[in-house]
């Protein structure tokens, strides 16, 4: 996957080039706004993270100017803003997603994995399936090898998101952010909570584990064989 | 700049000037107009009068000829009074009347007009004398004279000219005076608000504008900046509560960490030891950072920045999405967690921030909580209750969220919604500290209030949000008289 990192700081930006190639990602870097844009606009890059600071020209105005442009390229906007109101305003201008200073590089990579698979809206499927698992997003029903499971309207949208997102890896910000639309860290273990319940109704009973936990990242929900 | 110039360069004073030369302008204009036109009106009507004399004169003459029009002049011109009469003879020498001669004025032209003229009687004699006549040709190369002495009519319209001047003098004189007055006592007030200022610019934060209690509009605007300068006095003090707290409280887990990172480096042990320093560096650092994070929303918070992005919302929806997220949790830690909302309730608020409030509280109530089983009234065991209570009091909403734990001493509970405050010595359960401060600050954010009561046993924490939301002016008003 070709990244294009807009960051005026040198050390981030070279410590998120470097862990990006490692990744095994390609990654290249534009010190400022103006640089970004341009390198942006003809680079074919199919993720742009932008810095909201920076010298030349702001991070929210190339995400506009793009956007004005026609430029589809899912954006994931880095701030050491980080109250409600920052990150309504990055959305608002054109950005995919928003992530606060400082980061977890994990997240981070998820993060923009997500957002390069990302189907369009219009491509949205209304069934999801993993392995023998099969969610309805019509009649919001669940089944797995035949058998129906009853999911609470919560652990529903848990699994429909992990299922968009099969064979990714999905952070705890960011189901809660995506399922329950809370940006704060709620400090207790909360999310693990809820996935060790809807494992228990998805999984328990059937040989081989669909939902898994990613150490030091999140959880993924995958087919075994792959 | 003096004193002086700076009145009379004074906005209110320049206005009055204005409104003053363009008062005088409009009177000058239409006094004069009237005045020209009486004048008109006057001389041609005194015109019409003699014209219609010599009518009849020159009647007289058509049925009694030279002698009888002489004797008519002889008689007329006698008369004490304003009229004046001449009659020359064919042999140009003055037959009856009372002018001396035929003024040059009429001699030529038109021959009527005005002339002057000097009585040879009366109590004028010999002084100069203004008066209209005309002149006119009588058959038999006699010429005639009729006049009329308008003299005193002249010296009236004088006088009341000289009036009108001097009433647009003296209301000139006053309304300059008035403007003076009014633009002193304007700019004295004004000065005030300067002097104000500058001394808050020199850093006096606590300075503010003295009212004069009128409640005009100077009052008001005077009022506005108080509540504006006590607002900036509050933000300056929380920025500094803010600085001082993060400088005193994050040097302890900075130095924490610089020390593990340290220890790590100074073993020799190996890989094995260095990744774990480094693990648990990271860890630290994370802390740390959420630390900060929470510092600053709360600052934030207390900066009132957020204050736009408040919408009409359910309080019943926010405290049932927070229990469903808690559920899990406290079914886990054995507890039962309660939700008991009215209904029909509506809130003006930011849903982001009251959701992390409640949350906060109720992540308290569960860590808090006693471990597993109470022994209820009859030795058996029941589930420790969380429990979250939604009603309306008043004009503002309260969310109760209570436990069974140790609860807080009655003479703790103002210090525990403090920053940094932990009440257990031991620090055994996560937490920066910070989780109550921030209730504290959402509540202060929404116009509410955050209290904690005894729950018998337990602690129960009282959110308080006004429903209508926060009404900035009244907020900051209430501040202004604090200090």
């Amino acid at each position: 996957m070709r990244v294009l990192v807009i960051e005026d700081d040198r050390e981030t930006a070279h410590f998120l080039q470097r862990s990006l190639r490692e990744s095994g990602h390609n990654a290249d870097v534009a010190g400022d706004g103006e640089t970004g844009l341009a390198m942006a606009r003809d680079g074919g890059y199919e993720v742009l993270i932008v810095d909201r600071m920076l010298p030349l020209r702001d991070g929210l105005s190339i995400v506009q100017t793009l956007r004005a442009e026609g430029t589809r390229t899912p954006v994931l906007i880095l701030s050491a803003l980080g109250e409600v109101d920052d990150r309504v305003k990055g959305l608002r201008a054109g950005g995919d997603d928003y992530l606060t200073k400082p980061y977890q590089y994990t997240e981070l990579l998820v993060r923009i994995e997500a957002l390069a698979r990302r189907p369009a809206p219009e491509q949205q499927e209304t069934r999801y399936a993993v392995g023998d698992l099969v969610l309805d997003r019509l009649s919001h029903k669940v089944v797995r090898a035949g058998e129906p499971i009853v999911l609470q309207p919560r652990e529903f949208r848990l699994l429909e998101y992990l299922m968009k997102h099969a064979g990714q890896v999905v952070t705890r910000t960011m189901l809660l952010e995506n399922v329950w639309d809370y940006h704060f860290d709620p400090q207790t273990n909360v999310i693990d909570v809820h996935i060790s319940r809807l494992r228990s109704k998805i999984d328990k009973s059937f040989a081989k584990p669909l939902l898994h936990t990613v150490r030091g990242a999140g959880y993924m929900i995958r087919d075994g064989s792959d | 700049m003096t004193a002086l110039t700076r009145l009379l360069l004074s906005t209110p004073f320049r206005l009055a000037l204005i409104y003053m030369g363009a008062f005088i302008l409009a009177a000058g204009v239409t006094v004069g107009f009237i005045a020209w036109r009486a004048n008109e009106l006057l001389t041609t009507s005194v015109v019409e009068t003699l014209r219609a004399e010599v009518v009849g004169l020159r009647e007289q003459y058509q049925a009694g000829g030279p002698a009888r029009l002489s004797a008519i002049i002889a008689e007329r011109a006698a008369d004490p009074g304003s009229s004046l009469y001449l009659l020359i003879d064919s042999a140009g020498q003055r037959a009856a009347g009372n002018l001396r001669q035929v003024p040059p004025e009429l001699m030529d032209g038109e021959q009527r007009g005005v002339f002057t003229y000097v009585p040879q009687s009366g109590p004028t004699q010999g002084k100069p004398r203004v008066a209209v006549g005309v002149q006119i040709d009588v058959p038999g190369g006699l010429t005639l004279v009729v006049g009329r002495d308008i003299e005193d009519l002249r010296r009236f319209a004088w006088t009341m000219g000289r009036l009108g001047l001097w009433s647009v003098i003296i209301l000139s004189a006053l309304g300059i005076g008035g403007g003076l007055l009014v633009s002193r006592s304007v700019l004295r007030r004004i000065e005030s608000v300067n002097e104000t200022t500058r001394s808050i610019m020199s850093g006096d934060l606590s300075r503010r504008i003295p009212l004069n209690g009128s409640g005009d509009e100077l009052d008001r605007l005077a009022e506005s900046l108080n509540a504006m300068l006590a607002r900036i006095e509050e933000l300056m003090r929380a920025l500094r509560e803010v600085s001082d707290n993060i400088a005193h409280d994050l040097k302890t887990p900075l130095n924490r960490l610089r020390n593990r990172a340290e220890a790590a480096l100074r073993s020799s042990a190996g890989p094995a030891v260095y990744r774990d320093g480094l693990m648990k560096t990271i860890e630290e650092a994370d802390e740390l950072i959420k630390t900060f994070n929470s510092l600053l929303l709360i600052a934030r918070l207390e900066g009132g920045a957020v204050a736009e992005s408040m919408e009409r919302l359910n309080p019943a929806s926010i405290i049932a999405d927070v229990a469903e997220l808690y559920e899990p949790v406290a079914d886990e830690a054995g507890l039962t967690l309660s939700v008991s909302a009215e209904p029909g309730l509506a809130l003006t608020a930011n849903r982001e921030l009251v959701s992390q409030a409640v949350a906060n509280l109720v992540d308290n109530a569960i860590k808090y909580s006693p471990n597993g089983r109470l022994h209820g009234a009859n030795g058996a065991e029941v589930a420790a209750p969380v429990s979250i209570v939604l009603k309306r009091v008043d004009g503002a909403i309260e969310i109760a969220v209570g436990d069974r734990g140790p609860g807080v001493a009655p003479q703790d509970r103002q210090r525990a919604l403090q920053r940094f405050v932990r009440l257990e010595k031991s620090r055994s359960r996560p937490g920066s500290g910070l989780g109550l401060s921030l209730v504290a600050a959402v509540a202060r954010l929404h116009g509410g209030s955050i209290r904690l009561e005894d729950n018998g046993p337990g602690l129960r924490a009282v959110l308080n949000l006004p429903i209508g939301g926060p009404n900035p002016a009244l907020a900051a008003a209430g501040h202004g008289r604090e200090h």
